[in-house]
């Protein structure tokens, strides 16, 4: 099951998912704010795909992270809104502790400096 | 296991998800070419700078259709897609080969379904297994039945002297007229009589009420037990006749019980019970000579069944030395319940599971032939896609495929089948045991899927792996222009015919023995009349007819009456007639041949006869006289006896038996003059004539009697007339067996005719099978040898010379199969000897008519093809490729 190759851009492994759990900690949104969200909060750094977040969001479905409805976009059109589900706060939680472990591990593996914005926060 | 369910589900929503999906991108889409428009953008370029951000989006699409399948499945339903467009495309092949397994599977299914309920299954009785059936066992050769009833004596003796078994009972069978309360009629039921124990041994608990108690199991007691099939039947299943009376020869019983639905022993036929003692004498009760008795034992789990029947067997040898004067066996024997109610049918079961074995694998090995054929003739296809990397288990796989879709749908259809044709074999097999309680479960649905897979494994991989096998380079070069033609594929074929020639072979034999068996019986004579000769039985009840004087009054009212009627030849009574396969039999002393010490007693069957019984039967006398109305002695039976011909000749040789002695019930000093020879008869038309003894029937003990009636015309249009005469003797008394002699024998021949017609259906079949197959082999062989013949041809082959060439390819393999099924038919002879009466296992008649029929129709099968290749076009078959 291999993922279509991505662009310029190449995300980590499993940071998207983290990414969209973490986008949708602001409410609901659908696709297209979601890819949206991503690229202004990176910005402009990292552009996402539709080939992967379709998959990306398809397979938090099925884990039960996040849920989906139908509704109305801003502009009134009709779109797929997904939405965080407890299940998926807690994976947030557990993926940014992972993650931050990682960037610290990645960073002293480079030999770059903790003290800056590094740590905790 | 949440991730195996939702993965499952995903399968199956894979449309819907990617629908959705479609449309979601496509919102997509709208709101980026809107976005675009706003930052000033013409609508196409807004359109195509979306497009180049968003990507493809059918990849999209594919990567999340794949997502959510399973691979495995995938590439399941995908060979199965493959296969079943193989198999509509030749839709004559497929049916033919999904037919014959439809009748394999189907005939398999059925016979396991009667196997499983008739010799498998354990009875509905507690812990089953370590319940046996205990029997006298006589060590003498003359004696007839290997498995003899018990005394009641000696039942109470094993129960009290032996300690290798939890706990015997016994029940005896006994018949009762059960009179109608309101309008109903009276009807003659069977009951049996058992042991006030004899539900405790079984475990049978009562679906209402409750069983004896031991109290109640005496002489003259008055309690029943009803079966839930008369419960049903006769009293509406209405709970409240508990306590409530019936009447039993027209005596009043208590019902106290109702047994459960599932208790179906010894057979459906036995509608009530009632205590042990109530139909045993009290003088009989230490009897060891007045053999009647069934006695069920069941084990103590510590004892073996060898110990504890050693331990009845010590017992048994001391009640023999004890009553050195009696009928009383030296053994005991047992054996299990399963046996016991199977006895008839065990052997033609198992005859009949190897049959349907034999075609089963006749059928599977035809499947596997047209296989082998397709897959040749798919060759190049499997060389090109072997070539182009498809691996080898996925081309097996693929095949495999198309056997299992051939054997599922097969076995859909035979299943359907025997559902049928099981209900057609329990209604004509007569001595099937609990027949009712036959039927298509979910545990014969399960073999009859493992059977399937057997099958298609068995006709599939063979032909998978062979036209698999081969090297890429050997098959694409056999796929240019052949002149020799593959010979590996028709070896394969040639020795798969082989096999399934040999096996048609044993079912013809088999089934040639069977027939040749039945048609002799069939014309066996009883040596007495049989056309024109009506029988009926009736059983009068003993509190109504409490005296001597009024039994016989109604036995001679009852023959005066008949006898007088128009169109009535001659009539006579007995107790049973020949041909009925009774063996009642009794132990005697002849008064006049003093016994040797250590000598053992001598056996005879015991019949009883009314003055006019031979002459009814036509039994021609052959020494002394018939019984006269003169010999009728109201208080006992006439003291005059008349013995046959084998009696006269085993007994007396040499010397006169008129006016000799024989004491029978040798607990009693009964003695009886010997006052006619009469000539033998059959007692049931697959043994030879027994000695024989014939008491004078009528007489103030017996009230059961078969009335005998020789007509004029047709007997069974005398049936109503001849009851009619009953009714106005007795209007209450019920009549039972209303048969003519005809019908007697047939009903005894009806199972051994339905054994010899399926095997003989299950070997034409086979037959048919098997020239399919050597015609099938011998068109491929001639199709792949064309362009060899049409060269043969130009060089000057003659025609004939083609065609013998033709057939002696093809009749190798038959004339091999042939050869390979006589030998084993002689071992298969053996098992089939102790179903043949008078028929020789090696009977040279079936050998001989087998072996050209064989023959014959496998030279038709050749000579089709053969003949085609003898009239191929020399000109013609060169340009062929």
């Amino acid at each position: 099951m291999a993922k279509k190759a991505q662009p310029n851009s190449e995300m980590l492994k499993g940071t998207l998912d983290m990414m969209v759990l973490r986008t949708l900690v602001g409410g609901d949104a659908h696709g297209h704010t979601i890819a949206k969200i991503i690229e202004r909060n990176s910005e402009d750094v990292l552009e996402v795909e539709q080939g992967s977040l379709y998959p990306a969001l398809h397979r938090l479905e099925d884990r039960g992270w996040v849920s989906s409805y139908w509704g109305a976009s801003e502009n009134n059109r009709k779109a797929k809104f997904y939405k965080l589900t407890a299940a998926g706060r807690k994976q947030l939680v557990r993926e940014t502790s992972r993650w931050r472990q990682m960037r610290r591990a990645i960073g002293l593996v480079m030999g770059e400096e903790l003290a800056g914005n590094g740590g905790g926060q | 296991m949440n991730l195996r369910r939702f993965s499952l589900l995903r399968l199956f929503r894979r449309r819907r998800a990617d629908a959705e999906l479609l449309e979601e991108m496509e919102s997509h889409m709208a709101e980026e070419v809107a976005e675009n428009v706003a930052r000033g953008m013409t609508d196409a370029e807004a359109h195509r700078q979306a497009r180049i951000k968003l990507g493809n989006p059918t990849t999209v699409r594919e990567s999340l259709w794949q997502q959510n399948s399973i691979a495995f499945v995938d590439k399941l339903a995908r060979d199965l897609r493959y296969a079943s467009r193989t198999l509509m495309r030749t839709p004559g092949f497929s049916l033919i080969a999904i037919g014959v397994m439809a009748l394999c599977i189907g005939a398999s299914t059925s016979l396991f379904t009667i196997v499983r309920s008739v010799l498998l299954k354990p009875l509905p009785f507690r812990d089953p297994n370590s319940l046996v059936m205990v029997y006298e066992r006589y060590r003498l050769s003359e004696f007839p039945i290997q498995y003899a009833v018990a005394a009641p004596g000696d039942y109470l003796d094993w129960r009290a002297e032996t300690h290798g078994f939890a706990d015997m009972a016994a029940w005896t069978p006994s018949d009762f007229n059960l009179s109608g309360e309101h309008a109903d009629l009276p009807e003659k039921i069977i009951a049996g009589a058992a042991t006030w124990n004899f539900f405790s041994v079984l475990g049978v608990q009562p679906a209402l009420g409750r069983m004896f108690t031991q109290a109640e199991d005496r002489w003259n007691a008055d309690t029943v037990v009803l079966t839930w099939g008369l419960f049903e039947r006769r009293f509406g299943a209405n709970p409240s006749i508990l306590g409530k009376q019936i009447h039993l020869d027209s005596k009043s019983y208590t019902i106290i019980g109702v047994l459960p639905r599932s208790f179906r022993y010894p057979s459906e036929r036995m509608q009530v019970w009632v205590p042990y003692q109530s139909v045993t004498p009290p003088e009989y009760m230490h009897n060891h000579a007045y053999h009647q008795s069934h006695v069920v034992a069941r084990l103590r789990p510590d004892v073996s069944v060898a110990n504890a029947i050693a331990q009845v067997s010590a017992v048994q040898s001391r009640l023999h030395a004890e009553h050195p004067n009696q009928a009383v066996s030296e053994a005991a024997i047992q054996r299990s319940l399963n046996d016991d109610l199977a006895q008839d049918v065990k052997k033609p079961l198992l005859l009949l599971v190897c049959a349907v074995a034999c075609m089963l694998l006749i059928g599977c090995l035809n499947v596997a032939n047209l296989l082998v054929a397709r897959g040749a003739a798919r060759r190049k296809e499997v060389a090109i896609r072997g070539a182009l990397g498809a691996q080898r288990w996925t081309l097996i796989r693929e095949q495999l495929m198309e056997s299992m879709l051939i054997c599922f749908a097969g076995g859909v259809v035979g299943v359907t089948l025997s559902v049928a044709a099981t209900q057609w074999m329990i209604a004509t097999w007569k001595n099937l045991p609990s027949a009712s309680g036959i039927h298509v479960d979910a545990e014969v649905l399960a073999f009859s899927c493992g059977l399937m897979f057997i099958a298609a494994l068995l006709a599939g991989l063979m032909p998978a792996i062979s036209s698999t096998g081969k090297s890429v380079l050997a098959a694409l070069q056999a796929s240019a222009r052949t002149v020799g033609g593959s010979l590996s594929g028709t070896a394969l074929r040639k020795s798969l015919l082989t096999v399934e020639i040999a096996a048609t072979v044993i079912l013809l034999i088999a089934s040639g023995l069977l027939l040749k068996n039945f048609l002799q019986l069939r014309a066996t004579n009883l040596r007495c009349a049989t056309d024109n000769v009506l029988t009926l039985a009736y059983s009068l009840p003993q509190a109504k007819y409490n005296t001597p004087n009024k039994v016989t009054t109604f036995h001679e009212q009852l023959l005066d009456r008949v006898a007088a009627m128009p169109g009535v030849q001659a009539t006579g009574l007995g107790q049973t007639v020949p041909g009925t396969g009774e063996v009642e039999g009794d132990a005697f002393l002849i008064t006049e041949h003093p016994r040797g010490a250590g000598e053992d007693l001598s056996f005879a069957l015991v019949r009883r006869a009314d003055p006019g019984y031979f002459r009814a039967l036509e039994i021609p006398l052959v020494n002394g006289r018939f019984f006269t109305r003169l010999d009728v002695d109201v208080e006992h039976r006439g003291q005059k006896v008349i013995i046959n011909h084998a009696f006269a000749q085993r007994h007396f040789p040499g010397e006169n038996p008129i006016g000799k002695h024989l004491k029978v019930q040798l607990w009693s000093d009964a003695e009886y003059e010997i006052v006619g020879v009469v000539a033998d008869t059959l007692h049931q038309v697959d043994a030879p004539p027994e000695p024989t003894m014939y008491f004078q029937a009528i007489s103030g003990s017996d009230l059961d009697g078969t009335l005998v009636a020789r007509t004029t015309g047709d007997p069974l249009s005398f049936a109503i007339p001849v009851q009619k005469q009953i009714a106005a003797l007795d209007p209450e008394l019920p009549v039972s067996d209303v048969l003519t002699m005809r019908q007697i024998i047939g009903e005894w021949l009806g199972d051994l005719q339905l054994m010899a017609s399926l095997v003989l259906a299950f070997a034409v079949l086979s037959l048919v099978l098997a020239s399919v197959g050597l015609y099938g082999v011998l068109s491929y062989l001639m199709t792949q040898r064309t362009t060899e013949l049409g060269i043969r041809m130009a060089l000057g082959a003659q025609r004939q010379q083609v065609l013998r060439l033709m057939l002696t390819d093809g009749l190798k393999p038959a004339l091999a199969g042939l050869g390979l099924g006589l030998a084993a038919s002689l071992a298969a002879g053996r098992v089939l000897r102790s179903l043949l009466y008078d028929t020789q296992p090696l009977d040279a008649t079936v050998f001989v008519v087998v072996a050209i029929t064989l023959l014959s129709v496998a030279m038709l099968a050749c000579l089709i093809p053969a003949w085609w290749a003898s009239r191929l076009d020399p000109m013609q078959a060169l340009r062929t490729e």
